[in-house]
């Protein structure tokens, strides 16, 4: 089938420096104005002046209907390749041929102005968006629906908490009806039930046959919603496949940053006026940090929090999903003598280690989420925060794993390594 | 507990394959991103998709300007109105400035409205790009449109401001005379000349943020080598020659001649409408090479 996108050659050259200028100054500029009012006048380049290519050949066809994840470290291109895709800033070299209408969305809430209240923002931000005002008028209700800020539509968005100024810019976007989205990391904002509607919001944009160019440093996000994923590395495409493979790709190169995530600030970490999140780390039994876990090994979850107020009994929990997004257990602490034996007045810095055994789960990649909660409320959840470390796990099949010496695929999401016991029931020719 | 969270998960199924009806797709594509050649034509088609945002910009313009003032848009006639009364107690009645024969006050007010206007729109537009940098960076869209929104926002404030010049007439008895028939013609050579010049320096105050520092003192000498607080008349002959190079100058006394009936300075129209007419090129052509670093210098 024809690609909607085709994306050839594209490369990007920032030059450094003062801020791209080239070491060209106005007095220069204006001299060479003079000169020639209509010659080529763009930026002469500094000689000597250092350049940086963003993006380098970069080449890929997106199909109609194809969600597809842009992954890579920062640094990568991803953001200049959306830049470029959504023509804020043009290409060095290179074509990119579009079939369709383009939305882009780099940020939530773009163009929306504190003193302008729900209802005006609506309309301006959705003109930014390349919508009509007939369009918005037509959808405005959904939109409103969509955001749950009815009460508020008449207050200026200054007004608003983030939670409903980030609600309303996203159903904005969310209701353009682009042929191709792209989208940029929109999704790390607002609360958990918020982001599981835009999600959904967002898987249905590709059912409905949209093509979603979607970037984003949220893996398990990525294969949920993009069968297909490109990784850059130095502004070129080193990966493109499919996304559980790419992300696998991804995390193996990252397993050491991924193994450990820090809130260095209480203000900024998750959680409430009771708990907040401070750190989940994963270690070795002898508390080095660890990304590549051997199957057979092992692997200590340390969840650090704060407890900013007495009174509550406090467990600790978490989530492992693979790459797929598929839950491979969950795990808290719900131990009578967990719950009741500890000192209710206690304020302060606590951990709580958990180790997972050795071959228990599968090869693959994972990610841990984790929680406080007071169970005995209900359970009420004090802090929470999704897919904050991620490990792999390979099986370097000596033999003594649960793979035996069969080295082919596997299937299951844990293999333990269970005992087998087969003996003789009968002896010689079997009757029928 | 954990459920809570695994709950919310389960909402999040892997993605299916779509069944809806594929969109067919146009044999030539809709947009080719490629790098620009140095002589880069308006892409009128582009600006005319947009120009629902011409009128969201100007109209959030507006809005925003006035929002929280008590006085809101009684503003837009305060300002020359002010101005008018403070040229005429120091201009008019302490220097004697001559005023072609016109009560000062009407004199002063017909010309500070059009500059107030231009200057407005000048600077208003010569510093929108830098002001709406978080657009720029964020989203596509013909640039073209933010300058010309800051314009149109200006242009809507000139004619509620004058409503007031209306009644002022009335009050001095002036009747309007067929040169009244021209007046639209002012307006949109002041509308295209402000344009011009807010295209140029937006686009330039982009690269060099010293543009929009000596903007403001560069609009203040501006006026006063324009025919606002006296006639043209006030200009030794040897020097008018000289004197209406300035385009300001034709439209200024062409606002005076259509509304008080003077004879017209042909002269000095045509020379700021030929001026204008080049000066729209030339910063259309400019802007449009800086056009596509916008995003990466702003």
């Amino acid at each position: 089938m024809k690609p909607i996108i085709e994306v050839e050659g594209i490369a990007k050259r920032y030059s450094l420096g003062t801020g791209g200028a080239s070491y060209q100054t106005l007095r220069d500029a204006l001299a060479g104005m003079a000169k020639a009012p209509f010659g080529r006048g763009r930026a002469r380049k500094g000689a000597g002046g250092e350049t940086l290519w963003a993006l380098k050949d970069v080449n890929f066809k997106v199909q109609p209907g194809e969600a597809i994840g842009v992954i890579g470290h920062n640094g990568a291109g991803k953001s200049t390749l959306l830049k470029v895709l959504s023509r804020i800033t043009e290409p060095t070299a290179g074509s990119i041929k579009l079939y369709g209408r383009v939305v882009s969305l780099l940020e939530v809430g773009t163009g929306f102005h504190p003193e302008l209240t729900g209802r005006e923002n609506i309309y301006l931000n959705g003109a930014i968006l390349g919508m009509r005002r007939s369009e918005i008028n037509q959808k405005f209700d959904e939109i409103v629906a969509f955001s749950e800020i009815e009460k508020f539509l008449d207050t200026p968005v200054k007004h608003y908490s983030s939670g409903m100024y980030t609600r309303l810019a996203f159903a904005v976007a969310a209701h353009l009806e682009p042929e191709i989205l792209v989208v940029d990391e929109v999704l790390a904002v607002g609360d958990a039930a918020f982001q599981r509607k835009c999600m959904n919001k967002m898987r249905d944009v590709g059912q409905q046959g949209r093509t979603v160019i979607f970037v984003s440093h949220n893996m398990p996000a990525i294969v949920r919603l993009c069968p297909r994923a490109i990784m850059l590395e130095g502004g070129r495409v080193i990966e493109d496949g499919p996304a559980h493979h790419v992300t696998g790709v991804y995390l193996g190169t990252t397993g050491k940053m991924f193994s450990e995530r820090v809130w260095e600030q209480q203000a900024a970490a998750p959680g409430d006026e009771t708990v907040r999140l401070r750190a989940v780390r994963l270690k070795d039994a002898a508390g080095q940090p660890l990304g590549l876990v051997d199957i057979r090994q092992p692997l200590v979850v340390e969840i650090e929090y704060d407890v900013l107020r007495p009174g509550k009994r406090l467990s600790a929990g978490f989530i492992c999903n693979n790459d797929e997004g598929v839950c491979a257990f969950s795990s808290a602490e719900v131990e009578a003598e967990t719950i009741y034996g500890q000192d209710i007045n206690f304020t302060g810095r606590r951990v709580a280690r958990c180790t997972i055994p050795g071959n228990l789960l599968a090869e693959g990649t994972f990610t841990v989420s984790a929680a406080v909660y007071a169970i005995l409320d209900g359970p009420h959840i004090h802090a929470q925060e999704s897919d904050i470390v991620g490990f792999r796990v390979y099986d370097p099949a000596e033999g003594d794993s649960a793979r035996g010496i069969y080295t082919g695929p596997v299937a299951g999401v844990v293999r333990p390594r269970l005992a087998w016991e087969s003996v003789p029931v009968l002896e010689g020719a079997v009757s029928r | 507990m954990s459920e809570t969270i695994a709950n919310e998960r389960a909402g999040l199924s892997p993605p299916t394959p779509p069944n809806a009806p594929r969109p067919t797709l146009p044999d030539e594509p809709l947009v080719v991103i490629r790098p620009s050649k140095s002589w880069v034509a308006i892409n009128l088609r582009d600006l005319w998709a947009y120009r629902e945002l011409l009128y969201f910009l100007a109209w959030r313009d507006i809005k925003v300007r006035y929002k929280q003032t008590a006085l809101g848009l009684l503003w837009v006639v305060m300002q020359p109105l002010l101005l008018t009364l403070i040229f005429t107690v120091f201009l008019g009645r302490l220097a004697r400035v001559p005023s072609d024969g016109i009560p000062y006050p009407l004199f002063i007010f017909v010309g500070l409205l059009p500059w107030t206007f231009f200057s407005n729109a000048v600077s208003n537009s010569g510093t929108s790009l830098v002001g709406n940098s978080h657009l720029i960076t964020k989203v596509y869209f013909p640039r073209l449109i933010v300058p010309a929104a800051a314009v149109l926002a200006r242009l809507m404030d000139f004619l509620v401001a004058f409503t007031i010049l209306i009644g002022m007439l009335a009050f001095y008895g002036v009747a309007p005379t067929p040169n009244l028939l021209l007046l639209p013609v002012m307006a949109l050579l002041t509308t295209a000349m402000a344009l011009g010049f807010g295209l140029l320096i937006a686009a330039l105050n982009v690269r060099y943020r010293d543009v929009g520092v000596v903007l403001p003192v560069l609009l203040q000498l501006w006026m006063f080598v324009s025919p606002i607080l006296y006639p043209t008349s006030l200009v030794p002959e040897s020097w008018r020659g000289l004197y209406v190079l300035n385009p300001v100058v034709g439209v200024i006394d062409g606002f005076r001649a259509s509304i008080l009936g003077h004879p017209f300075n042909w002269g000095a129209l045509a020379i700021t409408a030929l001026a204008t007419v080049f000066l729209l090129i030339y910063s259309t052509y400019t802007f449009r090479r800086y056009e596509k670093d916008f995003a990466d210098v702003i």
